[in-house]
Protein backbone atom coordinates (compact mmCIF):
# COMPACT_ATOMS: atom_id res chain seq x y z
CA UNK A 1 0.00 0.00 0.00
CA UNK A 2 2.92 2.16 0.99
CA UNK A 3 4.51 1.55 -2.01
CA UNK A 4 1.51 2.31 -4.05
CA UNK A 5 1.04 5.22 -2.74
CA UNK A 6 4.60 6.99 -3.41
CA UNK A 7 4.16 5.49 -7.05
CA UNK A 8 1.11 7.68 -6.95
CA UNK A 9 2.79 10.55 -5.63
CA UNK A 10 5.61 10.12 -8.02
CA UNK A 11 3.03 10.49 -10.94
CA UNK A 12 1.45 13.52 -9.11
CA UNK A 13 3.65 15.80 -8.34
CA UNK A 14 5.07 16.88 -11.56
CA UNK A 15 1.18 17.66 -12.29
CA UNK A 16 0.86 20.71 -9.59
CA UNK A 17 3.20 20.70 -6.58
CA UNK A 18 6.95 20.28 -8.59
CA UNK A 19 5.24 21.70 -12.09
CA UNK A 20 8.15 22.13 -13.58
CA UNK A 21 7.04 25.25 -15.55
CA UNK A 22 4.87 27.35 -13.25
CA UNK A 23 6.98 25.91 -9.87
CA UNK A 24 10.58 26.01 -10.97
CA UNK A 25 10.40 27.58 -14.07
CA UNK A 26 12.32 25.84 -16.04
CA UNK A 27 11.86 25.50 -19.83
CA UNK A 28 11.08 28.88 -20.28
CA UNK A 29 11.93 29.47 -24.18
CA UNK A 30 9.63 26.77 -25.70
CA UNK A 31 7.27 28.00 -22.77
CA UNK A 32 6.93 31.41 -23.72
CA UNK A 33 8.06 30.56 -28.09
CA UNK A 34 5.39 28.29 -28.28
CA UNK A 35 2.23 29.46 -26.35
CA UNK A 36 1.01 31.16 -29.05
CA UNK A 37 -2.17 29.25 -29.25
CA UNK A 38 -3.86 26.19 -27.30
CA UNK A 39 -3.32 23.90 -30.28
CA UNK A 40 0.34 25.09 -30.60
CA UNK A 41 1.44 24.89 -26.78
CA UNK A 42 -0.34 21.56 -26.95
CA UNK A 43 2.10 20.01 -29.36
CA UNK A 44 5.01 21.04 -27.94
CA UNK A 45 3.87 19.69 -24.31
CA UNK A 46 3.17 16.47 -26.01
CA UNK A 47 6.40 16.09 -28.17
CA UNK A 48 8.60 17.34 -25.05
CA UNK A 49 6.34 14.41 -22.82
CA UNK A 50 7.11 11.92 -25.19
CA UNK A 51 10.87 12.95 -25.31
CA UNK A 52 11.03 12.94 -21.73
CA UNK A 53 9.51 9.73 -20.92
CA UNK A 54 11.80 7.83 -23.16
CA UNK A 55 14.69 9.58 -22.64
CA UNK A 56 13.61 8.74 -18.48
CA UNK A 57 13.40 5.13 -19.32
CA UNK A 58 16.60 4.85 -21.45
CA UNK A 59 19.06 6.27 -19.52
CA UNK A 60 17.20 4.54 -16.10
CA UNK A 61 17.88 1.39 -18.18
CA UNK A 62 21.58 2.19 -19.13
CA UNK A 63 22.32 3.94 -15.32
CA UNK A 64 24.78 1.17 -14.58
CA UNK A 65 26.41 0.95 -17.46
CA UNK A 66 26.97 4.59 -18.23
CA UNK A 67 30.69 6.15 -16.37
CA UNK A 68 29.75 8.94 -14.21
CA UNK A 69 32.62 10.89 -15.75
CA UNK A 70 30.97 11.48 -18.73
CA UNK A 71 27.31 11.32 -18.07
CA UNK A 72 26.43 14.48 -19.36
CA UNK A 73 27.17 13.70 -22.95
CA UNK A 74 25.84 10.54 -22.44
CA UNK A 75 22.20 11.82 -21.19
CA UNK A 76 22.52 14.71 -24.40
CA UNK A 77 23.41 11.76 -27.44
CA UNK A 78 20.56 9.57 -26.18
CA UNK A 79 17.74 12.83 -25.59
CA UNK A 80 18.80 14.04 -29.16
CA UNK A 81 18.54 10.39 -30.13
CA UNK A 82 14.94 10.63 -29.05
CA UNK A 83 14.22 14.06 -30.24
CA UNK A 84 15.66 13.36 -33.47
CA UNK A 85 12.75 10.88 -34.02
CA UNK A 86 9.79 12.97 -32.36
CA UNK A 87 10.85 15.42 -35.14
CA UNK A 88 10.94 13.38 -37.80
CA UNK A 89 7.35 11.56 -36.85
CA UNK A 90 5.79 14.96 -36.68
CA UNK A 91 7.23 15.90 -40.31
CA UNK A 92 5.65 12.84 -41.69
CA UNK A 93 2.75 12.71 -39.51
CA UNK A 94 1.58 16.29 -38.29
CA UNK A 95 3.54 18.49 -41.14
CA UNK A 96 1.80 21.83 -39.78
CA UNK A 97 2.46 21.66 -36.40
CA UNK A 98 6.07 20.72 -37.48
CA UNK A 99 5.85 23.72 -39.36
CA UNK A 100 4.30 25.97 -36.76
CA UNK A 101 6.99 24.30 -34.32
CA UNK A 102 9.44 24.75 -36.06
CA UNK A 103 12.97 25.49 -34.95
CA UNK A 104 11.82 24.39 -31.29
CA UNK A 105 11.50 20.77 -32.46
CA UNK A 106 15.29 20.53 -32.45
CA UNK A 107 15.84 22.66 -29.33
CA UNK A 108 13.89 20.07 -27.40
CA UNK A 109 17.18 18.53 -26.90
CA UNK A 110 18.61 21.59 -24.61
CA UNK A 111 14.87 21.98 -22.59
CA UNK A 112 16.62 21.71 -19.25
CA UNK A 113 13.73 20.22 -17.59
CA UNK A 114 14.70 16.91 -19.66
CA UNK A 115 18.53 17.17 -18.73
CA UNK A 116 17.51 17.54 -14.97
CA UNK A 117 14.95 14.55 -14.73
CA UNK A 118 18.00 12.27 -15.82
CA UNK A 119 20.22 13.69 -14.18
CA UNK A 120 17.84 14.41 -10.68
CA UNK A 121 15.60 11.27 -11.26
CA UNK A 122 15.92 8.54 -13.92
CA UNK A 123 19.56 8.01 -13.42
CA UNK A 124 18.49 7.26 -9.59
CA UNK A 125 15.53 5.21 -9.89
CA UNK A 126 13.81 2.20 -11.72
CA UNK A 127 12.65 1.96 -15.09
CA UNK A 128 9.27 1.62 -13.67
CA UNK A 129 9.51 4.98 -11.50
CA UNK A 130 11.61 6.71 -14.14
CA UNK A 131 8.36 6.17 -16.57
CA UNK A 132 5.69 7.10 -13.92
CA UNK A 133 8.10 10.71 -13.46
CA UNK A 134 8.18 11.57 -16.94
CA UNK A 135 4.38 11.14 -17.24
CA UNK A 136 3.88 13.06 -14.46
CA UNK A 137 6.48 15.96 -15.25
CA UNK A 138 5.58 15.95 -19.14
CA UNK A 139 1.54 16.15 -18.15
CA UNK A 140 2.39 19.04 -16.01
CA UNK A 141 4.94 20.50 -18.79
CA UNK A 142 2.16 20.03 -21.33
CA UNK A 143 -1.02 21.38 -18.80
CA UNK A 144 1.15 24.22 -17.89
CA UNK A 145 1.57 25.08 -21.70
CA UNK A 146 -1.71 24.13 -22.75
CA UNK A 147 -3.64 26.57 -20.09
CA UNK A 148 -0.99 29.62 -20.89
CA UNK A 149 -1.84 29.20 -24.77
CA UNK A 150 -5.42 28.91 -24.02
CA UNK A 151 -5.12 32.17 -22.21
CA UNK A 152 -3.12 33.81 -25.12
CA UNK A 153 -5.19 32.16 -27.57
CA UNK A 154 -8.61 33.72 -26.19
CA UNK A 155 -7.53 36.50 -25.05
CA UNK A 156 -5.41 37.69 -27.76
CA UNK A 157 -7.60 36.24 -30.80
CA UNK A 158 -10.92 35.80 -29.29
CA UNK A 159 -10.57 31.98 -30.26
CA UNK A 160 -9.90 28.64 -28.67
CA UNK A 161 -8.32 25.46 -30.48
CA UNK A 162 -9.50 26.96 -33.32
CA UNK A 163 -12.93 27.72 -32.52
CA UNK A 164 -14.22 31.05 -32.33
CA UNK A 165 -15.92 32.25 -28.96
CA UNK A 166 -15.18 35.96 -27.78
CA UNK A 167 -13.78 37.45 -31.32
CA UNK A 168 -17.46 38.99 -32.52
CA UNK A 169 -18.39 40.19 -28.74
CA UNK A 170 -14.74 41.44 -27.43
CA UNK A 171 -12.34 42.76 -29.41
CA UNK A 172 -9.03 40.66 -28.97
CA UNK A 173 -5.41 42.44 -28.19
CA UNK A 174 -3.69 40.74 -30.36
CA UNK A 175 -0.45 41.48 -28.59
CA UNK A 176 -1.19 39.23 -26.50
CA UNK A 177 -0.30 36.38 -29.30
CA UNK A 178 2.97 38.45 -30.12
CA UNK A 179 6.22 38.63 -27.86
CA UNK A 180 4.97 40.67 -25.24
CA UNK A 181 2.29 38.99 -24.81
CA UNK A 182 3.95 36.01 -23.96
CA UNK A 183 6.26 37.41 -21.50
CA UNK A 184 3.19 39.05 -19.73
CA UNK A 185 0.75 35.98 -19.75
CA UNK A 186 3.79 33.97 -18.59
CA UNK A 187 4.77 36.90 -15.74
CA UNK A 188 1.09 36.74 -14.46
CA UNK A 189 0.70 32.76 -14.77
CA UNK A 190 3.64 32.50 -11.94
CA UNK A 191 2.07 35.41 -9.85
CA UNK A 192 -1.36 33.70 -9.69
CA UNK A 193 0.75 30.33 -8.99
CA UNK A 194 2.96 32.40 -6.07
CA UNK A 195 -0.84 33.58 -4.90
CA UNK A 196 -2.31 30.13 -5.08
CA UNK A 197 0.41 28.68 -3.16
CA UNK A 198 1.38 31.30 -0.80
CA UNK A 199 4.81 32.45 -2.64
CA UNK A 200 5.97 28.73 -2.91
CA UNK A 201 6.93 29.32 -6.77
CA UNK A 202 9.49 31.66 -5.85
CA UNK A 203 10.71 29.70 -2.53
CA UNK A 204 11.33 26.66 -5.02
CA UNK A 205 12.73 28.56 -7.23
CA UNK A 206 14.77 30.00 -5.08
CA UNK A 207 15.82 26.34 -4.06
CA UNK A 208 16.41 25.82 -8.07
CA UNK A 209 20.01 24.63 -7.57
CA UNK A 210 19.29 21.87 -5.14
CA UNK A 211 16.16 20.92 -6.99
CA UNK A 212 16.98 21.14 -10.15
CA UNK A 213 20.22 19.11 -10.27
CA UNK A 214 21.82 22.43 -11.36
CA UNK A 215 24.27 22.32 -8.75
CA UNK A 216 26.09 19.78 -10.53
CA UNK A 217 24.96 19.81 -14.02
CA UNK A 218 25.46 24.15 -14.43
CA UNK A 219 29.01 23.62 -15.04
CA UNK A 220 28.71 21.46 -17.90
CA UNK A 221 25.69 22.51 -19.88
CA UNK A 222 24.73 25.40 -19.00
CA UNK A 223 21.55 27.50 -18.00
CA UNK A 224 18.70 26.27 -16.63
CA UNK A 225 16.93 28.13 -14.05
CA UNK A 226 17.67 31.64 -13.59
CA UNK A 227 18.52 31.31 -9.89
CA UNK A 228 21.46 28.63 -10.22
CA UNK A 229 23.52 31.12 -13.12
CA UNK A 230 23.12 33.57 -10.21
CA UNK A 231 24.78 31.71 -7.61
CA UNK A 232 27.06 30.18 -9.74
CA UNK A 233 28.03 33.98 -11.18
CA UNK A 234 28.25 34.97 -7.78
CA UNK A 235 30.31 32.05 -6.70
CA UNK A 236 32.58 33.45 -9.63
CA UNK A 237 32.45 36.88 -8.28
CA UNK A 238 33.63 35.79 -5.02
CA UNK A 239 36.61 33.81 -6.36
CA UNK A 240 37.22 36.70 -8.53
CA UNK A 241 37.37 39.54 -5.58
CA UNK A 242 39.19 36.93 -3.32
CA UNK A 243 41.66 36.92 -6.20
CA UNK A 244 41.82 40.99 -6.43
CA UNK A 245 42.52 40.71 -2.42
CA UNK A 246 45.38 38.85 -2.85
CA UNK A 247 46.71 40.25 -5.76
CA UNK A 248 46.32 43.85 -3.81
CA UNK A 249 48.26 41.59 -0.61
CA UNK A 250 50.88 40.67 -2.58
CA UNK A 251 51.13 43.98 -4.48
CA UNK A 252 51.30 45.88 -0.94
CA UNK A 253 54.25 42.95 0.64
CA UNK A 254 56.33 44.00 -2.66
CA UNK B 1 26.12 44.30 -50.05
CA UNK B 2 22.44 45.73 -48.96
CA UNK B 3 21.47 41.86 -48.63
CA UNK B 4 24.03 41.48 -46.08
CA UNK B 5 23.54 44.75 -44.23
CA UNK B 6 19.94 42.91 -43.86
CA UNK B 7 20.29 39.92 -42.91
CA UNK B 8 22.44 41.84 -39.88
CA UNK B 9 19.74 44.34 -39.21
CA UNK B 10 17.21 41.74 -39.35
CA UNK B 11 18.78 39.11 -37.14
CA UNK B 12 19.35 42.15 -34.69
CA UNK B 13 16.32 44.24 -34.72
CA UNK B 14 13.58 42.40 -35.95
CA UNK B 15 14.18 39.12 -35.64
CA UNK B 16 15.59 39.73 -31.96
CA UNK B 17 16.76 36.31 -30.53
CA UNK B 18 15.91 37.21 -27.16
CA UNK B 19 12.89 39.47 -27.42
CA UNK B 20 10.98 38.34 -30.73
CA UNK B 21 12.29 34.51 -31.26
CA UNK B 22 12.33 33.89 -26.97
CA UNK B 23 15.39 32.25 -27.53
CA UNK B 24 18.65 32.04 -24.88
CA UNK B 25 15.62 33.30 -22.07
CA UNK B 26 17.33 31.74 -18.95
CA UNK B 27 20.37 33.75 -19.23
CA UNK B 28 18.38 36.38 -20.15
CA UNK B 29 16.60 36.63 -17.29
CA UNK B 30 19.24 34.96 -14.63
CA UNK B 31 22.39 37.46 -15.41
CA UNK B 32 20.98 40.81 -16.38
CA UNK B 33 20.90 41.48 -12.65
CA UNK B 34 24.54 43.46 -13.06
CA UNK B 35 25.34 45.33 -16.37
CA UNK B 36 29.10 44.28 -16.29
CA UNK B 37 28.20 40.35 -15.98
CA UNK B 38 25.46 41.33 -18.47
CA UNK B 39 28.29 42.23 -21.09
CA UNK B 40 30.40 39.86 -20.61
CA UNK B 41 27.64 37.40 -21.21
CA UNK B 42 26.72 38.59 -24.18
CA UNK B 43 30.30 39.12 -25.19
CA UNK B 44 31.00 35.51 -24.76
CA UNK B 45 27.33 34.48 -26.45
CA UNK B 46 28.45 36.68 -29.65
CA UNK B 47 31.57 34.82 -30.01
CA UNK B 48 30.28 30.99 -29.07
CA UNK B 49 27.64 31.63 -31.89
CA UNK B 50 30.65 32.46 -34.37
CA UNK B 51 32.92 29.63 -33.50
CA UNK B 52 29.23 27.39 -33.40
CA UNK B 53 28.55 28.70 -37.02
CA UNK B 54 32.10 28.30 -38.14
CA UNK B 55 32.19 24.73 -37.30
CA UNK B 56 28.45 23.22 -38.25
CA UNK B 57 27.61 25.04 -41.25
CA UNK B 58 30.69 23.15 -42.90
CA UNK B 59 29.67 20.34 -41.03
CA UNK B 60 26.30 20.27 -42.02
CA UNK B 61 27.30 21.47 -46.14
CA UNK B 62 30.29 19.27 -46.84
CA UNK B 63 29.83 16.30 -44.57
CA UNK B 64 25.77 15.27 -43.95
CA UNK B 65 24.14 16.51 -46.50
CA UNK B 66 26.80 15.24 -49.29
CA UNK B 67 26.11 11.95 -47.66
CA UNK B 68 22.19 12.28 -47.07
CA UNK B 69 23.00 12.10 -43.06
CA UNK B 70 20.93 15.67 -42.99
CA UNK B 71 18.52 13.72 -40.38
CA UNK B 72 21.34 13.63 -37.56
CA UNK B 73 21.69 17.39 -37.26
CA UNK B 74 20.07 17.94 -34.13
CA UNK B 75 22.76 14.98 -32.28
CA UNK B 76 25.56 16.17 -34.12
CA UNK B 77 25.18 19.90 -33.81
CA UNK B 78 24.58 19.56 -29.79
CA UNK B 79 27.90 17.45 -29.66
CA UNK B 80 30.43 19.34 -31.82
CA UNK B 81 29.20 22.64 -29.93
CA UNK B 82 29.39 21.75 -26.66
CA UNK B 83 33.48 19.74 -27.43
CA UNK B 84 33.78 22.82 -29.44
CA UNK B 85 33.13 25.65 -26.82
CA UNK B 86 35.30 23.10 -24.11
CA UNK B 87 38.01 23.20 -26.41
CA UNK B 88 38.39 26.70 -26.90
CA UNK B 89 37.79 27.11 -23.20
CA UNK B 90 41.04 24.91 -22.51
CA UNK B 91 43.17 26.50 -24.93
CA UNK B 92 41.82 30.26 -24.11
CA UNK B 93 42.83 29.35 -20.32
CA UNK B 94 46.37 28.05 -21.91
CA UNK B 95 47.36 30.83 -24.16
CA UNK B 96 44.86 33.61 -23.57
CA UNK B 97 44.61 34.03 -19.82
CA UNK B 98 43.43 37.72 -19.52
CA UNK B 99 40.63 37.03 -22.48
CA UNK B 100 40.22 33.93 -20.10
CA UNK B 101 39.43 35.86 -17.27
CA UNK B 102 36.93 37.78 -19.00
CA UNK B 103 35.30 35.92 -21.14
CA UNK B 104 36.40 32.44 -19.89
CA UNK B 105 33.79 32.21 -16.74
CA UNK B 106 30.53 32.41 -19.13
CA UNK B 107 31.60 30.09 -21.58
CA UNK B 108 30.57 26.94 -20.26
CA UNK B 109 27.42 28.37 -19.01
CA UNK B 110 26.77 28.77 -22.83
CA UNK B 111 27.50 25.53 -24.16
CA UNK B 112 24.25 24.12 -24.49
CA UNK B 113 22.22 27.82 -24.27
CA UNK B 114 19.32 27.37 -26.72
CA UNK B 115 20.11 30.35 -28.26
CA UNK B 116 23.69 28.89 -29.68
CA UNK B 117 22.26 26.08 -31.33
CA UNK B 118 19.07 27.82 -32.36
CA UNK B 119 20.70 30.04 -34.59
CA UNK B 120 22.90 26.98 -36.13
CA UNK B 121 19.86 25.25 -36.71
CA UNK B 122 18.65 28.79 -38.17
CA UNK B 123 21.28 29.39 -40.48
CA UNK B 124 20.72 25.82 -42.19
CA UNK B 125 16.98 26.13 -42.75
CA UNK B 126 17.21 29.65 -44.10
CA UNK B 127 19.51 27.97 -46.54
CA UNK B 128 22.31 31.16 -46.11
CA UNK B 129 25.99 30.43 -47.64
CA UNK B 130 28.48 30.48 -45.61
CA UNK B 131 29.04 34.94 -45.09
CA UNK B 132 25.52 34.77 -44.62
CA UNK B 133 25.24 32.38 -42.00
CA UNK B 134 28.59 34.14 -40.24
CA UNK B 135 26.37 37.76 -40.14
CA UNK B 136 23.43 35.97 -39.26
CA UNK B 137 25.44 34.64 -36.15
CA UNK B 138 26.64 37.98 -35.56
CA UNK B 139 23.66 39.68 -35.85
CA UNK B 140 22.36 37.37 -33.39
CA UNK B 141 24.73 37.70 -31.01
CA UNK B 142 24.75 41.69 -31.21
CA UNK B 143 21.40 41.34 -30.93
CA UNK B 144 21.23 39.14 -27.78
CA UNK B 145 23.88 42.02 -26.49
CA UNK B 146 21.79 44.95 -26.99
CA UNK B 147 18.70 43.48 -25.42
CA UNK B 148 20.48 41.86 -22.43
CA UNK B 149 22.52 45.18 -21.77
CA UNK B 150 19.28 47.40 -22.58
CA UNK B 151 17.26 44.72 -19.58
CA UNK B 152 20.50 45.08 -17.29
CA UNK B 153 19.17 48.77 -17.12
CA UNK B 154 15.86 48.15 -16.98
CA UNK B 155 15.90 45.73 -13.90
CA UNK B 156 18.26 48.32 -11.85
CA UNK B 157 15.27 50.45 -12.21
CA UNK B 158 12.88 48.15 -11.00
CA UNK B 159 14.57 46.13 -8.45
CA UNK B 160 13.83 47.93 -5.18
CA UNK B 161 9.80 49.43 -6.31
CA UNK B 162 7.34 48.00 -3.94
CA UNK B 163 5.17 45.18 -5.66
CA UNK B 164 2.64 42.83 -4.58
CA UNK B 165 3.84 39.98 -2.75
CA UNK B 166 2.95 37.12 -5.32
CA UNK B 167 4.36 39.68 -8.02
CA UNK B 168 8.09 39.67 -6.31
CA UNK B 169 11.01 38.35 -7.99
CA UNK B 170 10.40 36.28 -11.50
CA UNK B 171 6.54 37.86 -12.03
CA UNK B 172 7.89 41.13 -12.10
CA UNK B 173 10.89 40.78 -14.27
CA UNK B 174 8.95 38.74 -17.07
CA UNK B 175 6.61 41.55 -17.29
CA UNK B 176 9.35 44.02 -17.63
CA UNK B 177 10.71 42.00 -20.06
CA UNK B 178 7.13 42.11 -21.80
CA UNK B 179 7.43 46.29 -21.78
CA UNK B 180 10.99 45.67 -23.40
CA UNK B 181 9.91 43.36 -25.84
CA UNK B 182 6.48 45.60 -27.01
CA UNK B 183 9.37 48.35 -27.69
CA UNK B 184 11.25 46.21 -30.01
CA UNK B 185 7.35 45.61 -32.11
CA UNK B 186 8.23 48.67 -33.26
CA UNK B 187 11.30 48.09 -35.38
CA UNK B 188 9.09 44.91 -37.01
CA UNK B 189 8.73 47.84 -40.46
CA UNK B 190 12.31 49.43 -39.96
CA UNK B 191 14.06 47.43 -42.71
CA UNK B 192 11.33 47.93 -45.49
CA UNK B 193 11.16 51.29 -44.71
CA UNK B 194 14.88 51.92 -45.01
CA UNK B 195 15.35 49.38 -47.92
CA UNK B 196 11.76 49.73 -49.67
CA UNK B 197 11.64 46.25 -49.83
Amino acid sequence: MENKQSKLSILTKGIIKENPVLVLILGTCPTLATTTSAINGLGMGVSTMVVLICANIMISMLKNIIPDKVRIPCYIVVIATFVTIVQLMLKAMLPELDKALGLYIPLIVVNCIILGRAEMFASKNSIADSALDGIGMGLGFTLALFFMGAARELLGAGTLLGITLTANIIEPMSVLTKAPGGFFVFGVLVAIVNKLTNGKASKNAANGCMKCSCSSVCGHVGGCTPTCEEELLKAIEDAKTADEIRMNEEGGAL
Amino acid sequence: MTEYIIVIMAAVLTNNFVLVQFLGICPFLGVSKKLDSAFGMSCAVVFVMLIATAATWPIQTYILDTRGLGYLQTIVFILVIAALVQLVEIAMKKYMPPLHKSLGVFLPLITTNCAVLGVCVNNITEGYGFLKAMLNSLGAGLGFMLAMVLFAGVRGRIENNDFLPSFKGIPSTLIAASIVALSFMGFGGVIDGIFGM
